[in-house]
């Protein structure tokens, strides 16, 4: 492959960790004209936080006003508007409600309604019972109030990340996958990062390590300013028949810990219920708990009585990398050339690409700067959302490979292809919904373990006659 | 593979026994043009992947094994005059009727002056159960399994659990059997094995642990299961696998009836259907086991003939114009059909019932709520329990009173 920079060896700016933060910090600085190298431990992006949360593109009018949070928020969700069409991402438009169930609930409304419209948020809408009945019909008994936030929406979790980093990519970011740093120094000039793959130099290390960020911290700059205690969230996904029983994101009023349980419609046009609030230490396993799921589901039905008569397709299970603070931890560590991004608790998908324009702005206020490229590309991220065309409505497609989710051979192919191509099923459900509808493999596991033959490091199936 | 046709008599979604059984007998009655859409890329449906026996014995007079009994099927229905479809999605059912399909080739829209459903079933995997644990790869309904090993002749395990005891939850071992693979234990969380002697003999004669009263609490592994956390009557148990069958508990696939304006049966999960597999839209049918679950593949292919001679006849013109609902009530799962137009003895010769556990009680079918036909009655839940289809007349209801 070209080498773009192939006269240095040393890259620009190294970021530790593909999650969404780590793939939109890579495009930001890719962008500026940095030659960008993102390391990631795990066999694929989006392993670790990013790969479980509800995909809602939150306005931020529930942050604490004043804060970095609420900026990146804010930043981030403008510009995804703003760059959606050019990279081909998905936006459901539907709002959100927030819904008092109780009369202490309700009492709290006003509250929040006036720290939305000091966020900025400011074309939030209050309902009564009544007019909140009329908006969502499918709404079980006990509403008491509610408002309206116009301007959530739902989107696509996975292809918003991989199209940040596509988009890097083709402005020469380098990404290595099953590469966990392991030691780093820096020489005053130069971090020297130790990979099982080797050493690599660059002028800028950024940690987005997420669920690592504090011992990343600790192994490269020797402090340990925060602590991670992954917050487990379960989650219960219903089928697309689903679907139709509500129009917008049911919020609940926020506690002090969490957003609480939503019911939210899905860019894939299924309705998800979740997430449960959980502390845990462990940072590599999300355990689903039945009893959990069960009582994430009877939630689900109070709000949602409908539900009671459709299916669940999947149930999932993710970690926030929460820490003792209430607050995003960004720090810029300017005499170490090095940029802390942690503590990205719930809120990472919506505040990325503002959290990445905040960290180059910091970096750039301190000296560095770069060149920045004259155009900027923008590659067209695969549509696996129903808001747009799919692919078996287009000539050529090779054929459905996957009924329940609609996904076509010529689309594994894709996704199975190129320099961000999936190496595990795992990795190839994301980028295409593979499997992940409502009879999980019945039909399509088969034709999958042939299309995928050679491409997994641990593969699908062994041939019987292997013996 | 043949062009689609932007009209036909009568369009067949789903070339299992039920579709193929129904497409060769429409051909023998006289229709002109009959063509059976399958979205998979291979005909036969479910018993393409069963390689074991018995299948065919009411159909073809002598016990097969599933793949054989499938080319004969296919076979036969070619012979007759049909017209086989692969790798056709159907994705909408509409008015007129009219289906919307999805293909190599894109979308394109058909008319029919018929639509069979025979969409077949699928069983319940590990999400929908709510299992617990991490999410390794290796976890798969028996399907999944069968389809990899009398496909492309793929082991995706070696030594898993199997959950369940249903008839096909033998079918399974079976599977294993024939890829090499040995599965360490079978859970099952009722009393006792759900499927009828002798299936209940193979645990045993293979050496399979059986945990009885159990559940699979937690499956253990990232990238492959490498634990599976049993727990029963006395206790937790933790027993190393490879993989998990998730067995049974099927459902009808019935995901085009969802997504149309046709009346669906919650106690079945499939379409409401009248003796002659007559939906709620005029010229919607439906058969096999996208009525209910779960019937064999002989049973299927019988109520496929059923169909086909009815929507022959009102085709005709001699289609009935009324029916009368069937209450189910007391300890009943389901009843099949759900509706009577038609005393004339075509379509389903029986009402199908289920219970949903062990029951015994007294089985009784009413009409204005005096019993014309009844009986005593001590059931198993997934046996086929059967009543003679009476007239459509007064207010019908069977109902199995609990002693």
């Amino acid at each position: 492959m070209p080498q773009p920079h192939a006269n240095a060896d040393t890259y620009d700016v190294a970021v530790i960790g593909a999650g969404v933060v780590g793939c939109a910090l890579a495009r930001r600085y890719a962008l500026s004209g940095a030659r960008v190298v993102v390391l990631e431990k795990a066999a694929d992006i989006l392993d670790g936080a990013s790969k479980g949360n509800s995909a809602i593109l939150h306005t931020g009018f529930d942050a604490p006003p004043g804060s970095l949070d609420q900026a990146c928020i804010a930043e981030g969700y403008d510009e995804y508007m703003e760059i959606r069409d050019r990279l081909n991402l998905p936006v459901l438009r539907t709002g959100a409600l927030v819904v008092a169930w109780t009369e202490a609930q309700a009492e709290r409304l006003p509250a929040l309604i006036a720290q939305a419209q000091a966020n900025g948020v400011g074309d939030v809408e209050a309902l009564d019972a009544a007019e909140t009945r009329a908006l969502e019909p499918g709404l079980g008994p006990g509403v008491c109030a509610s408002f309206r936030v116009p301007r959530e929406v739902v989107i696509d979790a996975w292809s918003a990340p991989l199209a940040y980093l596509a988009q890097a990519m083709a402005h020469g970011a380098e990404l290595r996958r099953n590469c966990p740093v392991s030691a780093g120094t820096y020489d005053g000039e130069v971090w020297a990062l130790e990979t099982p793959r080797g050493r690599l130099r660059a002028r800028l290390v950024i940690n987005a390590a997420g669920l690592y960020g504090d011992t990343v911290d600790e192994m490269l700059l020797g402090v340990r300013d925060f602590t991670v205690r992954p917050r487990k969230g379960q989650f219960v996904v219903y089928d697309k028949s689903a679907f139709s029983l509500v129009g917008h994101i049911l919020l609940p009023v926020p506690t002090e810990i969490t957003k609480g349980v939503v019911v939210c419609p899905t860019a894939y046009g299924n309705l998800l219920v979740g997430p449960t609030a959980e502390d845990q230490d462990e940072k590599d396993r999300a355990t689903l708990v039945p009893k959990t799921l069960d009582a994430l589901r009877q939630r689900g039905e109070e709000i949602l009585p409908g539900l009671a008569h459709h299916d669940i397709t999947a149930i999932y299970a993710g970690l926030r990398p929460a820490t003792e603070h209430k607050d995003y931890q960004i720090r810029h560590h300017a005499a170490q050339a090095y940029v802390t991004v942690g503590g990205i608790r719930s809120t990472g998908l919506s505040a990325a690409l503002g959290i990445a324009s905040h960290v180059v702005r910091m970096t750039q206020e301190a000296g560095t700067t770069y060149q920045t490229p004259n155009d900027v590309v923008w590659p067209q991220a695969p549509n696996i959302s129903e808001a747009a065309r799919r692919d078996w409505q287009c000539p050529g497609n090779g054929g459905i490979v996957c009924h329940c989710e609609l996904v076509t051979e010529r689309e594994v192919q894709a996704a199975l292809d190129g320099p961000l191509g999936a190496t595990s099923l795992a990795g190839l459900k994301r980028r295409t919904r593979v499997t992940m509808g409502r009879c999980q493999g019945f039909h399509c596991s088969a034709r999958l373990s042939e299309l995928t033959e050679g491409r997994f490091p641990v593969p699908m199936a062994e041939d019987v006659a292997r013996g | 593979m043949a062009d689609l046709p932007a009209d036909a008599d009568v369009v067949i979604v789903g070339s299992g026994p039920a579709g193929l059984a129904a497409a060769a007998e429409l051909c023998r009655l006289g229709l002109r043009t009959v063509h059976v859409l399958e979205r998979a890329d291979a005909l036969g449906g479910v018993p393409r992947h069963c390689g074991h026996s018995p299948y065919g014995l009411r159909e073809f007079g002598r016990p097969m094994f599933g793949p054989a009994y499938a080319r004969a099927l296919v076979a036969k229905a070619r012979r007759a005059g049909a017209v086989l479809h692969t790798g056709v999605t159907v994705t909408a059912l509409g008015p007129g009727p009219t289906l919307s399909v999805s293909s190599d080739a894109g979308i394109a829209t058909l008319s029919a002056r018929a639509v069979l459903l025979a969409t077949g079933t699928r069983e319940t995997p590990r999400t929908a159960r709510l299992i617990g644990g991490q999410k390794p790869g290796g976890v798969m309904v028996t399907g999944a399994l069968q389809s990899m090993v009398y496909g492309p002749g793929k082991r995706p395990f070696r030594r898993p659990v199997i959950l369940g005891s249903e008839l096909v939850s033998f079918s399974a071992i079976l599977t294993c059997r024939h890829a090499g693979i040995r599965p360490v234990a079978m859970v099952e969380p009722g009393q006792r094995i759900t499927a009828r002697h002798p299936a209940q003999l193979l645990p045993r004669i293979l050496g399979i642990p059986l945990h009885l009263n159990a559940e699979i609490a937690e499956i253990a592994g990232r990238d492959r299961v490498e634990a599976v956390e049993i727990s029963g009557p006395s206790g937790m148990t933790r027993i190393a696998a490879d993989g998990v069958i998730v067995t049974g508990q099927f459902r009808p696939e019935a995901t085009l009836v969802r997504a149309s304006e046709l009346a669906l049966d919650p106690r079945t999960g499939g379409p409401e259907v009248d003796e002659g597999g007559r939906c709620s839209q005029t010229g919607v049918y439906a058969a096999g086991n996208v009525l209910r679950p779960v019937e064999t593949a002989g049973w299927c292919w019988q109520e496929g003939r059923s169909v086909a001679l009815c929507i022959a006849q009102d085709l005709q013109g001699l289609a009935p114009l009324d029916s009368v609902p069937i209450a189910v009530s007391g300890a009943l799962k389901y009843a099949v059909p759900q509706r009577i137009s038609d005393a004339s003895g075509r379509g389903f010769g029986q009402i199908q019932l289920r219970v949903p556990h062990a029951v015994s009680g007294r089985l009784s079918l009413r009409v204005d709520g005096h019993e014309i036909a009844g009986r005593p009655l001590s059931a198993l839940p997934e046996r086929r329990l059967l009543l003679p289809l009476p007239a459509p007349q007064g207010r019908l209801e069977v109902a199995l009173d609990e002693h």
